[in-house]
């Protein structure tokens, strides 16, 4: 733990000083920080042939790997179905318990979320980009590749350079339906895809402290999207009472997780969410920074909506789908595809009874995981097709043919928009 | 030569913004074997670029060079197929920690360039030299850990040397 003496530090400065045993760090440094949880789906098969070629015969701590299965699930092919299987027995020769398999788990960051993982001022590393979601639990949480994973499960540790940190603060409330997921798209429309490129990102403000765990997750995930090493939302009351009921463990040593007053940022950026925020926000293909208010773009036809992913799975958002499709059927024209980001994300929009209100609109409910927004199985695009998806990237072919085009946007206008068959703000689906 | 010396050809000149799914489209993720990542490079953005690549050549682009996601396979199938090292004004942070681990060289600088010239590159020093047009330009120092990283040829042969040194 940083000492009292020590300068003022962002939130990454000090979760890193604590990792790396300094009593302070400052941007651009070096470090070697050790790893408190190692995150992988699907790629843990890469990871584990680096780790073979490696050589060494045991991972650092089974109880810190933790492996869910998401990309491809169930598994879609044979090749798929024998990386799964090289996964299960590597997780039982190496004693990893943290394995969700097929039916157990669902997408990762879910999963993680939901069973406690992630506590604030963990160090955490993902085979996977939108590891950045776990800045949401006041963890420096970020995406490594395969080989460095190796490297992780050999030593337990990583390096790092220290990065500066911007810091984000919006003030005012979200207007009527406009969603965590339009203002992290408006923030990536104006920084663009490289405007925090290796830094840090700290999210405060009235705007932000109102959200739900749900919504502070978007914003942590879609960070990613503008570069972002990691990004972070407020570790207080709203976080711990959340943590409270998803893990076992001690939390009061968690409070402390935050920035210092008086730390130094390299950018401090602020926006009034009332002002800034008139409508829903919509990302044109093929960039996440190519966003546009949602009146410029209404009226596009669409020939898919997807509402899932590690980014809009969960379940507030089933909800706004099935509030916004009571009593109104999906376009004759566009196919609806529904994706619970976890089996219990699963359940409790069954429970709730969102997924029969979805289901009797002419949705179909695909098994929860990572699905169509990778683009290899259930629900991939044709050239010529346009999808609005409630997911985290539009890039050329990421869903289906070269010639297929990509909108991202809210569960709400997703929603409204398969019901229109065209792009459309929600309040002229919902009266 | 060491490996902190290279000299190439310029194989493509490609602009800002080049993505990993353009590099390499996701539905090829399962593919696990380094070398096999090569046959879809660009396949999807620019199916031409994989056999317009000699072995040692280099991609020159613009910003946010490998943008996106986490896909080692985005950085194999670049240096599978034969380039010698990226030079771009930046990287996205994955891509570029992917690149060095496999000892593919990831070069930061702001570079003239046209398709066929040669180059020569120091990797050590930070410089680049424009051998057809006869022009030199700054790169960014390395990190002292992406030095040692390269020198060792990418993370495994550098941990297999310590963990044979440890004998674990």
């Amino acid at each position: 733990m940083p000492s009292a003496d020590a300068p003022p530090m962002t939130l990454a400065e000090k979760i890193l000083a604590r990792a790396c045993g300094r009593p302070s760090v400052s941007p651009d440094q070096i470090v070697v920080a050790s790893i408190d949880l190692a995150l992988s789906h699907e790629n843990a098969d890469l990871v584990r042939k680096s780790f073979r070629e490696i050589g060494v015969s045991r991972v650092w701590d089974p109880e810190r790997i933790v492996i869910v299965l998401d990309h491809r699930i169930p598994a879609e092919s044979e090749k798929t179905a024998t990386t799964h299987k090289a996964i299960r027995e590597f997780v039982a020769e190496q004693g990893i318990r943290h394995f969700y398999d097929v039916g157990r788990g669902g997408i990762c960051h879910q999963v993680l979320a939901e069973h406690g993982h992630v506590l604030p001022g963990m160090v955490m590393v993902g085979t996977d980009s939108h590891t950045t979601t776990h800045g949401a639990f006041g963890a420096f949480a970020t995406g490594i590749g395969a080989t460095e994973m190796a490297g992780v499960w050999t030593e337990g540790k990583l390096w790092f350079k220290v990065p500066a940190t911007l810091r984000i603060e919006v003030a005012g409330a979200l207007p009527p339906w406009v969603s965590a997921k339009d203002l992290i798209l408006y923030i990536i429309g104006q920084l663009r895809s490289d405007g925090a490129e290796y830094q840090a990102v700290e999210f405060d403000g009235a705007a932000i402290r109102h959200m739900t765990v749900a919504s502070r997750m978007v914003l942590a995930n879609l960070s990613m999207e503008m570069g972002a090493k990691v990004a972070f939302t407020p570790v207080d009351d709203l976080l711990l009472s959340y943590l409270r009921r998803h893990t076992h463990g001690d939390l009061s040593t968690y409070v402390r997780w935050r920035p210092d007053p008086g730390a130094h940022y390299a950018r401090v950026l602020h926006f009034d969410a009332n002002k800034v925020l008139q409508e829903p926000q919509v990302a044109c293909p093929h960039a996440v920074d190519n966003v546009k208010p949602i009146s410029e773009v209404s009226g596009v036809p669409v020939n898919q909506a997807v509402l899932g992913s590690c980014t809009n799975g969960r379940l507030e958002d089933l909800e706004m789908a099935a509030y916004v499709l009571t009593g109104r059927h999906v376009h004759p024209n566009t196919r609806l595809l529904i994706v619970p980001a976890s089996q219990q994300v699963y359940v409790e929009a069954l429970r709730m009874g969102y997924l029969e209100t979805l289901v009797d609109a002419g949705a179909i409910v695909n098994p929860p995981g990572c699905g169509p927004c990778v683009g290899v199985h259930q629900g991939i695009l044709a050239a010529g097709e346009v999808c609005i998806s409630s997911t985290n990237r539009n890039f050329i072919g990421r869903m289906g043919s070269k010639d297929s085009q990509v909108f991202l946007a809210s569960p709400a206008v997703v929603a409204a928009s398969a019901v229109a068959g065209h792009i459309v703000h929600p309040k002229e689906i919902v009266a | 030569m060491t490996k902190l010396l290279v000299k190439g050809r310029v194989a493509a000149v490609l602009s800002d913004n080049i993505d990993t799914d353009m590099i390499y489209p996701g539905r090829y993720l399962n593919i696990t074997d380094r070398d096999k990542t090569a046959e879809h490079l660009f396949e999807l953005a620019y199916p031409e670029m994989r056999t317009r690549i000699r072995p040692g050549d280099f991609l020159v682009a613009g910003r946010n060079f490998g943008c996106g996601s986490s896909r080692e396979q985005a950085a194999a199938a670049v240096k599978y197929a034969g380039a010698g090292a990226v030079i771009a004004v930046s990287f996205a942070r994955i891509f570029y920690r992917n690149a060095i681990n496999l000892g593919l060289p990831a070069v930061v600088a702001q570079v003239e360039a046209a398709e066929g010239d040669e180059l020569a590159i120091d990797l050590e020093e930070g410089r680049i030299e424009n051998l057809t047009q006869h022009r030199e330009f700054t790169a960014a120092a390395l990190d002292p850990r992406a030095v040692e990283l390269l020198e060792a040829g990418g993370l495994i042969p550098y941990l297999k040397k310590r963990v044979l040194r440890s004998g674990c």
